[in-house]
């Protein structure tokens, strides 16, 4: 989001500052923490248990999001190309080859700062396979300690008390013990109870700013603008007060959009008439960020439901962190991520997505790097069309690679659908 | 005896795409079920103590035209998931009760729920394996999974997986395992008697045959192949790596070899080597099994390696202990955990001074100039090398 609405929406210029903070700030923690004696733990997003690192005053690091804050600044091309050139493979995964030709590059963060070599990787292996090929990859140039948390995949589609169980083990007898050691701070389980309601409450607030979008017109673009709302949910501030107030003050502005009958926001101001609501399946392109959503708000196509911004907790269907139970929470937390679940499951929520949020049908955009998301999506796309009898398609991008978007192919793409959905809704009326 | 009816047999067990050999077993018997599994590991031995014949699903190849699996998948998606989708859908896996799916990566993975999805009648589950190796945190887990597929296996054949059959189907498969060891032995000792392609073939005819059949035919193989006499060669000998999951086409190891290379490791169909001892026969046979899985099983991308001084070594160890003098990278293009898993295996490789090449290769690749003339390349490199 942008500045594009000074004057007319104060409010809402106050959650992005307060973001915008948050992730600074991280920032500048990050270059200084070792300077100020403190320890930092590396560890991705889907999955990840920043509470529980919070508990020994981790600074924390997330590499996909250095990876995509790059890719926004279009600085991620000349790192992918980078990691190409010294051996890794045109065919993997993206995120990793950014992060590893950042750290060719010299390890400068997107800010321009300089990110520390962690002092841990906690391998939160939730929903992807090349997580754990990244952090070996990167342990490989650090020679850091790696803890590793195996979370196993909801293949038949539900958590069974041995997954949680086997979680729970692991965090209890293996994580903690470690990041003990790595951090000297003993583990007290009152900070993690703390950090937890902290959690919860901004999980709700973030779960009715997303369900927002079931009212027409839509207040919020729960894909382009979602990316933004779950941000400090799903990395290095879930838990704080900080981030329990950054959604308490999203909630009011959206809360004030809705009532406005007003629609989302975009990068070039107030958007237009709502002419087609759409449920996006996939992560979205980062190096033409803009570009890519100015295709979706001139023809007024909003999106009103993600799969994307449940990556990091599927909060919209219930869970929700839970002081009283906290290691078993944290290991639903981790199991429940949505690329955790399997395609079944996915099929089922893309038509009640469909459905619930009223939907013209379900646009894939389709991520070269990401096999987790992208195998099967082409099933999904005809299963969703098929249960709802609401039209599909599919564009393929990348999330940080520019040489895989294609503005011209995905413009044409995008318009044929619009015109595919107005013309059955002609059809239908007549 | 010579090999070659023996190597004639594989190579139609080989080049049947609709699995009559597993049709046969299935007919020969009213009330029989087979279970179908993909890369890289599943305890056969449950479904044997089952009853059930366990069927190795490895795509397609080059033989099978895709036609409806394409629609299925992005074209930078590998080829074995799209083929599998074919033989599915052309009915050729109507004889599978159920499909395994292995925890080898996200396409695998995600199949196992397309599955769900397309073939609603027929069993399909996700088959876990732990990538925490204690035996209380990792192993209670494991066998809890086993315990999983124990009560499938029994509800699909009817029949119970009691301790005793578990431990009867553990000591054939142990049988079995040494078999196909000795058979890689004699590779070692005399690549010239056990060719790549011969190796290859009579570990494919494993992924469909009874095992019990199957350690016949390894048997009869190798004392054949020990009485045959075959020109040696001046090749050099390489370690194969990367070809755990979708198949590199035939041709293509017949490329290799024709290029001057000796194969003399691999990574082939793993399911017949990955538990590195005998399980054993006494206590209880799921916490044996559980016990090989963690601690005494083999390496591959799709494992995690705990310790950052070991990662790698595995590949080291296979090129002293079989005396190869290069590794040959052969990746399936947009093979996530091969790919993501080769640098660091080179860079080992560069820290211990061996050799190797790398390319990447489609289960249809038709075209094997390129590879002939790279592996060509790299062999004449390592005798020079070694010359000097
Ligand atoms: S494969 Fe997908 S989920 Fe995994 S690291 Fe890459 S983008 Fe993230
Ligand atoms: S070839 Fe590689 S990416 Fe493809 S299914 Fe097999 S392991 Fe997965």
């Amino acid at each position: 989001m942008n500045t594009a609405t000074t004057g007319e929406a104060v409010q809402k210029e106050d959650s992005m500052w307060k973001q915008k903070e948050l992730i600074n700030g991280n920032y500048a923690r990050l270059a200084r923490a070792h300077e100020e004696g403190r320890k930092v733990a590396s560890t991705f997003v889907p999955g990840n248990l920043n509470e529980l690192l919070m508990c020994f005053d981790f600074v924390r690091n997330l590499p996909e999001i250095n990876a995509l804050q790059n890719g926004l600044r279009k600085k991620s091309g000349a790192m992918v190309r980078e990691a190409e050139k010294a051996g890794h493979s045109e065919d993997v995964c993206a995120y990793v080859k950014a992060d590893l030709g950042m750290m060719m590059q010299g390890n400068i963060g997107p800010m321009g700062e300089p990110l520390p070599k962690p002092d841990i990787l906690v391998l939160s292996y939730t929903g992807c396979f090349t997580f754990m090929k990244w952090f070996e990859l990167v342990r490989e140039q650090y020679q850091c300690e790696t803890a590793m948390l195996h979370v196993p995949y909801q293949g038949d589609g539900t958590i069974t008390p041995n997954m949680r169980d086997y979680v729970v083990k692991q965090i209890k007898e293996d994580l903690i013990p470690t990041l003990e050691r790595v951090s000297g701070v003993k583990f007290d389980i009152d900070r993690l109870r703390e950090y937890l309601v902290e959690s919860a409450k901004a999980e709700d607030d973030l779960v009715w700013v997303l369900q927002s979008a079931k009212n027409k017109p839509s207040p919020i673009d729960a894909y382009f603008g979602g990316v933004y709302y779950i941000g400090p949910a799903f990395t290095a501030f879930r838990g704080t007060p900080e981030a329990t107030d950054y959604y308490a003050t999203l909630r009011r502005e959206v809360a004030e959009r809705l009532a406005a009958g007003k629609g989302p926001i975009t990068p070039d101001g107030e958007m237009g008439e709502e002419r087609y609501r759409l449920v996006v399946e996939g992560p979205p392109n980062w190096t033409h960020f803009r570009e890519f959503w100015k295709m979706f708000h001139e023809e007024g196509a909003v999106v009103v439901a993600s799969t994307y911004t449940k990556v990091g907790g599927v909060f919209d269907f219930g869970f929700r962190h839970d002081p009283t139970n906290p290691l078993e929470s944290l290991a639903e937390y981790c199991l429940g991520c949505y690329t955790n679940l399997n395609l079944p499951t996915r099929a089922d929520m893309l038509t009640q997505y469909v459905e619930d949020y009223q939907a013209d049908g379900l646009l894939i955009n389709s991520i070269k790097s990401c096999n987790s998301f992208s195998a099967g999506q082409l099933l999904l796309l005809r299963e969703v069309e098929d249960r709802t009898g609401k039209p599909g398609a599919f564009v393929e991008t990348d999330l940080v690679d520019p040489r895989y978007f294609s503005a011209a192919n995905v413009k044409t793409r995008l318009e044929s659908y619009f015109q595919m959905i107005s013309q059955k809704r002609e059809r239908h009326a007549a | 005896m010579s090999t070659a009816p023996i190597i004639e047999r594989c190579r139609e067990i080989f080049e049947d795409l609709d699995f009559k050999v597993v049709r046969a077993w299935k007919d020969a018997e009213p009330g029989r079920k087979v279970m179908g599994y993909m890369p890289f590991y599943v305890p056969r031995e449950i479904i044997h103590a089952a009853g059930m014949l366990p069927v190795g699903v490895l795509g397609g190849g080059d033989q099978l035209e895709v036609i409806h699996g394409d629609a299925y998948y992005q074209s930078y998606i590998c080829r074995i998931p799209r083929s599998t989708i074919e033989l599915g859908l052309t009915g050729r896996l109507d004889v599978l009760d159920g499909m395994l799916f292995p925890s080898i990566c996200d396409v695998i993975r995600n199949l196992s729920g397309m599955w769900k999805l397309m073939f609603k009648d027929k069993y399909a589950h996700y088959f876990d394996v732990p990538q925490n190796f204690d035996d209380g945190v990792g192993g209670a887990f494991y066998i809890e999974e086993l315990k999983i597929l124990c009560r499938d296996f029994e509800e699909i054949s009817g029949r119970e997986v009691s301790d005793e059959a578990l431990r009867r189907s553990i000591a054939v498969y142990n049988k079995n395992r040494r078999l196909v060891n000795q058979l890689y032995d004699l590779r070692i000792r005399e690549p010239w008697k056990a060719s790549t392609t011969d190796v290859y073939l009579i570990l494919r005819a494993a992924m469909v045959l009874p095992v019990e059949e199957h350690s016949d035919l390894v048997r009869e193989y190798l004392a054949a192949a020990q009485d045959e006499e075959k020109p040696m060669r001046d090749n050099c000998r390489i370690v194969l790596c990367g070809t755990f999951c979708e198949q590199p086409p035939l041709g293509l190891l017949r490329s290799i070899e024709m290029a001057g290379c000796y194969v003399v490791d691999d990574d082939f169909m793993l399911v017949t080597r990955w538990l590195l001892d005998d399980v054993p026969l006494e206590g209880d046979p799921l916490e044996n099994l559980s016990d090989a899985y963690l601690h005494h099983s083999g390496e591959t991308a799709a494992k995690y390696v705990p310790d950052v001084k070991t990662k790698g070594l595995h590949l080291v160890e296979a090129v002293k202990r079989s005396g190869a003098e290069g590794v040959i990278f052969a990746s399936p293009s947009f093979c996530d955990p091969a790919l993501l898993d080769r640098p660091m295996l080179q860079n080992v490789l560069d820290a211990h001074g061996i050799p190797y090449t790398s390319f990447k290769y489609a289960e249809n690749s038709g075209q094997m100039q390129p590879i002939r003339e790279q592996a060509g390349t790299f062999a004449d490199s390592i005798k020079l090398w070694s010359a000097a």
